[in-house]
This record gives structure tokens, C-alpha cells and sequence, in this order.
């Protein structure tokens, strides 16, 4: 199985948003942002740090240094190439702040910390003439979305056999086709910034959508259609092309009307024939202020359980990783609340690579006790291929722990051929586990507790 | 940066296999090496697989890879810094030479000494701490206590793979020697006092890896800057590896306090015998301990004055702490350094030339930087409102190597009489009661996310993972 990342990939223009951030979201989507108003800015938590020289000592720009009291970081020497944070033993190294560069921390106010100072809020960011589209950026994380094609070519696969047409029992009601291709509402882009590392082929976009007083409400899981204006070579109007959101329920930013996508430039069809994704190329070029013209949203089944200790298993590849940053974003959202218990949250994610992966900054910022994150990379020179499956099977233990509970929803997401391979090592890790498949497959299918979105 | 060779019996980066008679030798000594493991190692643990951290090549992003070892499978290999073709001795008489990538043979018997010495407390601390895994207070301290056992494992092989590089049949005979001497053995001991001593509880085993795998750091960075180029890059490497070590038993220690300060609050006492009675460690006690194991240590450095240590530095052997980053001459010759002597019942200063005072240069910086760790376990104490300050006792308290030798030193630094030691010494070190308190503290637990009664939970987890992590899988 290859992963949808490529670029021979779908030829309906991926969908696929960022698997969400935290507070301390990737220099690169700031810097996607063109903001040279802020840095991300390293700092080592004086209250875990043991004064062991090893972040110096490995520093290959010179950037960290010390007095006897602390170990400091110098704002503008540091790239940040992170060569420093698997090296320490403590974990202290691993710290970020979002600041206007004029109060970035100068390495004086750093020497006399006993503890780390608190993130800035949001007032504070904007009182100080930060940008709301950088503070949105960054603090929260948004997640993948998955987008199909609604009309003609490659209808998404519904992998009839094992995944359930049925949401979980404590799914939210999700509205559906409150517009339709002859009435489609307007949106207006409000944002657009690459997620991908620049310098390779793989070209995706994270882009903001905001519906003004217009209703549009949906649930992580759900997709909605974008109409690309104009007609094809015979004339007739282009039909609509389906992306998955990227943002929880709530906005991708928090009490807006507003939804994120997760798209990647089409350049080959399936067979790697040169072909220009009219729909992914459109999105993928549109500018802060264009208006969109949007149908939806879609999707009764492919919604995540609310009910308290609830545990997601997220498989995808590429683009498929939208709904898995939506699910993500708003059980992150939960948690920060204080007021929800949230089950266990595991993710397995295929790229070709790091550069590859959309959103890697925010995705590798998020706590491991809250997200068990999985990475497989299938191009990554010198290192054999691997595949989700493979890591599933790693995982086997720990995944079989999971299906063995009656609050486990499985979510599968990506490209079709991914199906076989994942459903096999769901079954094996089933049945090492010492859980009869078949009777789990069925349970979990009636349950709603299994979903495959492949296309 | 060479990658580490896998495919071959020794994970290396040195070549190995293009040195057929190094390989052999090597080859002869792994199963010799894994048969003490299996007698001396860690008891009891052969078959968990264990969330270690294991080095894959020597770059900042390859050398911590985590993932489950079983520990007799744990890659224990030979890995050196990158080298500089263009290296240059930087102190002593042979300043300004191109640094050695053989051993002269006017040094060969005593950098056999330095390197056999340091390679005989690697083993030394395994054996000692082979017991704690039975009593850990928690997964996530058990699975630092594996941590450290295979490392201290991998520095053995490091100057193993020295004196079989460089030291023909006598460094075969002593890598043998350095498998078959026993800690705390009464006929064939470790060759350093402290490495006999043993490691009964956690508490002295945090003690241990603060203070004595300090040592440990010091001794790296001081052979780390040696004209002998492959034990500086092998040191070199070896010091990414000791911070882990010294990170468990800051931490430790500090768990420990902060959970004796939690009951001193709840319970509204400083009275130990409350305190003990609540289930944890009172606070003087734990001073006593750090006195006991800060002075054991610090006579890891040797007597105050040696020719041994002048002769180190002069040969360009062994530098001081830093002496990259010192700005003096780096001969030091008619430098003068200050050294302490009873003298009528007085401890009184002394001048001596530097060059022999070397020791004591080392263990000052070292004492420097036990105390910035000690003022933040203070913190802990005083971000719980509690008065109680912890100090390290002074340099000549309870020495037993060099002039301060068994002299009568109080922790404050005075001189004190018989009458006076025998009567204090039970506040000043740890009694035997003290030892057997400790001790009936120390129960298994294994429960994921769950912590003895008298230590906290860690601020963070290993790699990022939750504290609830299942760090070891016991099978």
C-alpha cells in the first residue's frame, strides 16, 4: 500500500488538514503565515533541567549557554533544528512560546527563572499587534480532513463488508445536505498556507472557509462539496468535489462560523498520468477574500463518540488525516476545558516521508498522554518502507488492549489500496489478543464502532 | 558520522571488521561479557521487555531510540565521537602536538591505569544495584534503573574496546580482570572504595547516581579532554549517556523530598518519628544520607596532593574540568593551589604547586556542581513553605583518602574531638536504624501509573510518554 501523499495521488485532489498543534504550533505554518512579527521561541524549563551540558554541548549553532544558576537559550541564534531534544534527559529542553520577537525572552530574564513563564493568552498576543490569523494558527491544533468526490469519477468507497453504516450511540446529529449543487451556499476564504515542506512534490494546503451569518454547522467526519466556477472541455458546468473538514465542531477557530480543509494540488491520476485536479488546483491557489461557492455538508455515519472514556483509534494516510485532526482538535478542546474525561486517543499515520506529513510541527507538539502517536514514513532514505500496517502490528498489544473494550471506535481513512492491510492487521492484532474477529467485526459494525472512508 | 554497523555481531562505528584480530579478541570477550550479565546484571529481569533507550548512531538524532529491549539483547557496542584529523593537545608539555591516535609507549602504563580504572567501576555500580529492581517504587524507576544498568554495560565496553585496541595482551588480560572482580568482594574487590559499598535501597541508589555517577561526569570530562584522541571520543560519548544517569537521581531524590514535604503538610509535623510513621522519609534523615554518599564520593578524586595526577597532566593524559574552555597557560607550572590540613586541632590552608594538587582542582569544580543541585531540591522544600534547608557537609567531613584522612571533622567544618564524633556521628550519617527505615519502605510496585508511598510521581515522563506509560512489560 502506498500512501496517498504521493504524487500520484487521488486524482479528486485529497483532502487532508493538519493533525492538530497545540499551544506550540510548528515554526513552519507561522512562517507559512509570512509573520515576521513572531518567533516561536525555545526555552529549557529551569524547574526539570538538571544542569547536565548536554543541550550545549550538542547545540550545533552555539545558541544555549549558562551561568551556575541556568541553562538558556539565545532567541536569535536558535534555528531551531531540535538536534538538542532527544539528546536530554529530562525532557526539559522541550519547551515553546509563541512571542512578538520584540519580547521574545532575552537570555538575562532567562538566567533568573525559577520556573518557566506562563504562555501569553490570546489578549496579550493581539494587544501586542500579533496577527489573529497567527494566534489562531498556533494555538490551536486542527486535524486532517478527508475529501471525496461527490459526483461521477471514484465515489468513495463505503468497504461495505466491515464498515458500519451507523454513527456511534453518542454521536452528535449531524446535519446533512443543507445545500445542494443547485442552491449552493457562498463562503469566503480567510486563510490558505501550505503544510507541507516547501521543495517537494507533495503540495498541501490548509484552508480557512468562513460562512459569515450563513448556517453551515458540522461534525468532525463530515465532508462538504466545493464547486470549482467555470466549465469543462464539453461545456458543462464542473460538478461539485467532496473534502472532509479539517476543524472540530466549534470553528477552526473556537466560536466561529468558520471550517478548515485539508487539500493537496492534484498533478497525476491514480495511474501516475500528468493530470491538473481541477477542483484540488482551484482550492489549492484560492486567496484570503475569495468567495467559494460550497454544498453540504455530508456524512451520517463517520462521527466520533462524545460519551466520557471513549477511546479513537485513527488510521490514515495523507490527506486521509482530516477527520483525524478534526477528532483530535475537539477532544484536545475537551480536555483543555477540564470538564471532559476523554478515553485514549491512537493514531496511525502514513506519508512518504517527514517533510511530507502534513502539519508534522503541531502533531509532534501534542502530549503523549494525550495522543499515542504512530508515524510511518514509506520513503525515507537509507530505512526500509513502512507502512501503517507494520506499525499496527508493532502495536499489536496495546491495539488489541483497546478492542477488547466496549468504548473503542475505529476510524480508517486514506487511500483504498490501505484497506486490505489495515483491516488484516486489525484482525491479527484482534486475535493474538485472544478476541474472536469475526463476532468483533460484526459487534463493532452494529455498534457503530468501525468506519472506512477509502477512496 | 559513521553509522553504527548492526549486521555485524558488535553494533560499532569503528570499523571493527576491517581489523580481524580486534574483532576475534572482542568476539572471545561478548560472551564472557554476557555471562557476568547474566550472574551479575540486574536480578530476575531476563525476560521484560523494557522501554530503553538505545543508540543507533552517535548524531544528536540517532543516539536515543526508544523502543522494548529485552536486556540481554540490549546492542551493546563501541561508539566514538566523530574525530578532527587536525586535533591538537591543548595542555600539558606536549601542548600544540598533533593529539595521539596510538598510545606512546613512554604512557602506555599509565593510561592502562586511567582507562582500566575507569572501566572497573562500570561493572562495579550494575553489581551493586543488582538488587533494586525488586524493590522499585514504581515502572517508570524501574525502567530508569534498566537504563543505567545497560549503559553502565555499554562504558564497559567502551574501555574494554581500548584496551583491546591499544593495549595488546596486557589490555586482554585486564578486560578479562575488569568480568572477574566482584563489588564488595573481601578477596577480589572493585579496585574504588566507593564502588564496594553497597546500594541497599532507592534512596541511596538516587543518592548514588547524583553524586557518584557525578563523579562519573567529572572523571568523562576530564579523559574527554586527554591527547590520547580515542579516549577523549570515546569519553565524549560516554558523557551524552551519564546525564541520564545523574538526571534519575536528582529527580529522584527530589521525588522523595517533595513527597515528605506533602505529609509534612498534611500531617502538620516535622517530628520523623510522625513522618516515618506516615510512611515516608524524614528530612534529616535524608540529609544524613546525602552527607554519607557526598563524602564517599568526593574521595573518588584521590589524595589531595599526588605526583600521580601532576604526571596525568603533564603527559597531556588527563586534563582539568573544562580545560578547553580555561584561559591560564595549560601548564600550569609554578601555579600554586590551596589545599586544607589539620594543623593544632585546626583545619588551616595550605599552598601547594598546582600540578599536584590536580585532585583536588577536580573535586572542587565537582563539589561546585553537586551544590547547584542540592539549592533545587531546596526549592522543593521551600516551595512548600517548610523551613528546612538541605546543605552538603564540608569537604574534610568523614574523609578517608588523602591528608584529611580520618581526621574528626564536623559537617560544619570544625574540628571536633573523639567524644564529640562518637556522639554526633548518629545525626551527622545514617544509623543502622535509619538504614533499616529506609529499607522497610521498599515494597515492588509494578502497577502502571502507580507510585510507592514515599516518593511523588515524575513531572514528566520518559520520551514524552505519560507517567502511566507501561515502561516494562513483565511477560
Amino acid at each position: 500500500m502506498d500512501t496517498p501523499l504521493t504524487a500520484a495521488g487521488p486524482s479528486q485532489g485529497g483532502h487532508c488538514a493538519p493533525l492538530g498543534g497545540s499551544a506550540a504550533a510548528s515554526a513552519a505554518s507561522v512562517g507559512a503565515l509570512s509573520t515576521a512579527a513572531t518567533i516561536r521561541q525555545h526555552l529549557i524549563d529551569p524547574e526539570i533541567c538538571i544542569r547536565c551540558n548536554t543541550c550545549e554541548a550538542t547545540c550545533p549553532v552555539g545558541a544555549i549557554t549558562h551561568d551556575e544558576r541556568n541553562y538558556v537559550v539565545r532567541a536569535d541564534v536558535c534555528k531551531p533544528c531540535n538536534a538538542c531534544i532527544a539528546p536530554c534527559p529530562t525532557g526539559a529542553i522541550d519547551n515553546w512560546r509563541l512571542m512578538p520577537v520584540a519580547r521574545a525572552y532575552t537570555i538575562e530574564e532567562q538566567l533568573g527563572w525559577d520556573v518557566l513563564p506562563a504562555e501569553l493568552t490570546h489578549d496579550e498576543l493581539a494587544a501586542a499587534g500579533v496577527p489573529e490569523i497567527v494566534i489562531d494558527a498556533v494555538a490551536p491544533p486542527p486535524a486532517p480532513s478527508v475529501a471525496a468526490d461527490v459526483s461521477g469519477e471514484g465515489v468513495p468507497l463505503d468497504a461495505a463488508h466491515f464498515s458500519s453504516p451507523l454513527p456511534p450511540w453518542s454521536a452528535a446529529h449531524a446535519y446533512t445536505a443543507l445545500y445542494g449543487p443547485k442552491a449552493p451556499t457562498i463562503a469566503t476564504v480567510t486563510g490558505n498556507f501550505r503544510v507541507t515542506d516547501a521543495g517537494f512534490a507533495n503540495d498541501t494546503h490548509h484552508v480557512v472557509l468562513d460562512f459569515g451569518t450563513m448556517p453551515f454547522p458540522v461534525l468532525e467526519g463530515q465532508s462538504i462539496g466545493i464547486v470549482p466556477p467555470g466549465a469543462d472541455a464539453a461545456g458543462r458546468p464542473h460538478h461539485a468535489r467532496q473534502y472532509s473538514v479539517a476543524s472540530p465542531r466549534n470553528g477552526e477557530r473556537p466560536g466561529y462560523n468558520n471550517v478548515s480543509l485539508t487539500v493537496k494540488r492534484v498533478t497525476a491520476d491514480h495511474q501516475g498520468r500528468a493530470v491538473k485536479g481541477v477542483a484540488s488546483n482551484y482550492v489549492c491557489d484560492l486567496k484570503v477574500g475569495d468567495k467559494v461557492q460550497v454544498i453540504g455538508p455530508y456524512g451520517t455515519s463517520f462521527l466520533m463518540p462524545n460519551h466520557p472514556r471513549s477511546n479513537v483509534v485513527m488510521i490514515c494516510t495523507g490527506t486521509g488525516s482530516a477527520p483525524m485532526r478534526a477528532m483530535t482538535e475537539w477532544r484536545r478542546r475537551l480536555r483543555l476545558s477540564g470538564k471532559f474525561e476523554g478515553g485514549k486517543l491512537m493514531l496511525f499515520f502514513g506519508a512518504r516521508t517527514r517533510e511530507e506529513l502534513p502539519y508534522f510541527g503541531p502533531l509532534m507538539s501534542l502530549p503523549k498522554d494525550f495522543i499515542d502517536i504512530n508515524l510511518a514514513f514509506s520513503r525515507t532514505a537509507g530505512q526500509p518502507k513502512r507502512y501503517v500496517q507494520d506499525l499496527m502490528r508493532e502495536r499489536s498489544a496495546d491495539l488489541a488492549a483497546l478492542l477488547r473494550g466496549a468504548d473503542t471506535y475505529v476510524y480508517v481513512c486514506g487511500l483504498r489500496a490501505m484497506e486490505e492491510g489495515v483491516l488484516l492487521a486489525l484482525r491479527d492484532a484482534a486475535v493474538a489478543g485472544g478476541l474472536a474477529w469475526e463476532a468483533l467485526a460484526a459487534a463493532m459494525r452494529r455498534e457503530g464502532r468501525l468506519h472506512l472512508e477509502t477512496y | 558520522m559513521s553509522a553504527i554497523d548492526y549486521s555485524e555481531k558488535i553494533p560499532n562505528n569503528v570499523n571493527l571488521s576491517q581489523d580481524r584480530t580486534l574483532q576475534r579478541a572482542l568476539e572471545h570477550w561478548q560472551p564472557n561479557y554476557l555471562a557476568w550479565w547474566q550472574d551479575m546484571g540486574p536480578e530476575g529481569s531476563r525476560d521484560f521487555d523494557v522501554y530503553l533507550r538505545t543508540a543507533v548512531s552517535v548524531d544528536p538524532s540517532g543516539w536515543a531510540q526508544f523502543g522494548y529491549v529485552k536486556m540481554p539483547d540490549y546492542r551493546w557496542g563501541i561508539f566514538l565521537n566523530p574525530g578532527d584529523a587536525d586535533r591538537k593537545i591543548h595542555f600539558g608539555d606536549h601542548i600544540g602536538e598533533p593529539a595521539w591516535q596510538d598510545v606512546p609507549g613512554e604512557h602506555r602504563a599509565n593510561l592502562r591505569r586511567i582507562i582500566v580504572t575507569q572501566g572497573d567501576t562500570e561493572p562495579a555500580s550494575v553489581e551493586q544495584q543488582r538488587h533494586l529492581g525488586l524493590t522499585a517504587p514504581s515502572q517508570y524507576d524501574l525502567r530508569n534503573l534498566f537504563q543505567v544498568n545497560v549503559e553502565e554495560g555499554r562504558h564497559l565496553w567502551a574501555m574494554v574496546y581500548l584496551l583491546h585496541r591499544f593495549f595488546g595482551r596486557d589490555g586482554r588480560e585486564e578486560a578479562e580482570a575488569l568480568l572477574e572482580r566482584r563489588s564488595g568482594d573481601r578477596d577480589n574487590p572493585r579496585i574504588l572504595g566507593a564502588f564496594n559499598e553497597k546500594t541497599p535501597d532507592w534512596l541511596a541508589f538516587f543518592m548514588f547516581t547524583y553524586f557518584t555517577d557525578r563523579d562519573g561526569k567529572f572523571q568523562l570530562c576530564a579523559l574527554a579532554e586527554s591527547g590520547f584522541d580515542p579516549l577523549a571520543r570515546t569519553t565524549k560519548f560516554m558523557l551524552t549517556e551519564e546525564a541520564h544517569h545523574m538526571f534519575v537521581g536528582e529527580s529522584g531524590v527530589s521525588r522523595v523530598i517533595q513527597r515528605t514535604c506533602e505529609a509534612m503538610k498534611e500531617l502538620r509535623t516535622d517530628d520523623p518519628a510522625q513522618l516515618r510513621a506516615a510512611g515516608v522519609i524524614d528530612l534529616p534523615t535524608i540529609q544524613r544520607y546525602l552527607n554519607f554518599h557526598f563524602s564517599v564520593t568526593i574521595d573518588l578524586f584521590g589524595a589531595d596532593q599526588s605526583s600521580n595526577a601532576a604526571t596525568f597532566y603533564s603527559t597531556g593524559l588527563k586534563g582539568r574540568y573544562e580545560e578547553g574552555k580555561r584561559t591560564d597557560d595549560h601548564l600550569l607550572k609554578g601555579e600554586t593551589y590551596k589545599v586544607l590540613e589539620v594543623r593544632d586541632g585546626h583545619l588551616v590552608e595550605k599552598e601547594v604547586p598546582m600540578l599536584n594538587a590536580l585532585n583536588e582542582v577536580l573535586r572542587d569544580d565537582y563539589i561546585k556542581d553537586s551544590v547547584g543541585g542540592v539549592n533545587r531540591w531546596n526549592r522543593v522544600i521551600e516551595k512548600a513553605g517548610l523551613p528546612f534547608r538541605f546543605a552538603v557537609p564540608h569537604k574534610a567531613f568523614h574523609r578517608r583518602i588523602g591528608a584529611l584522612a580520618g581526621a574528626r571533622i564536623a559537617p560544619d567544618g570544625r574540628v571536633v574531638s573523639d567524644a564529640e564524633w562518637n556522639a554526633k556521628l548518629g545525626e551527622w550519617l545514617p544509623s543502622e536504624g535509619d538504614r533499616a527505615f529506609v529499607a522497610s519502605l521498599m515494597g515492588r510496585v509494578v502497577e502502571p501509573g502507580r507510585f510507592a508511598n514515599w516518593i511523588a510521581p515524575p513531572a514528566v515522563g520518559i520520551n514524552k510518554q505519560p507517567v502511566d506509560f507501561e515502561y516494562v512489560r513483565f511477560n
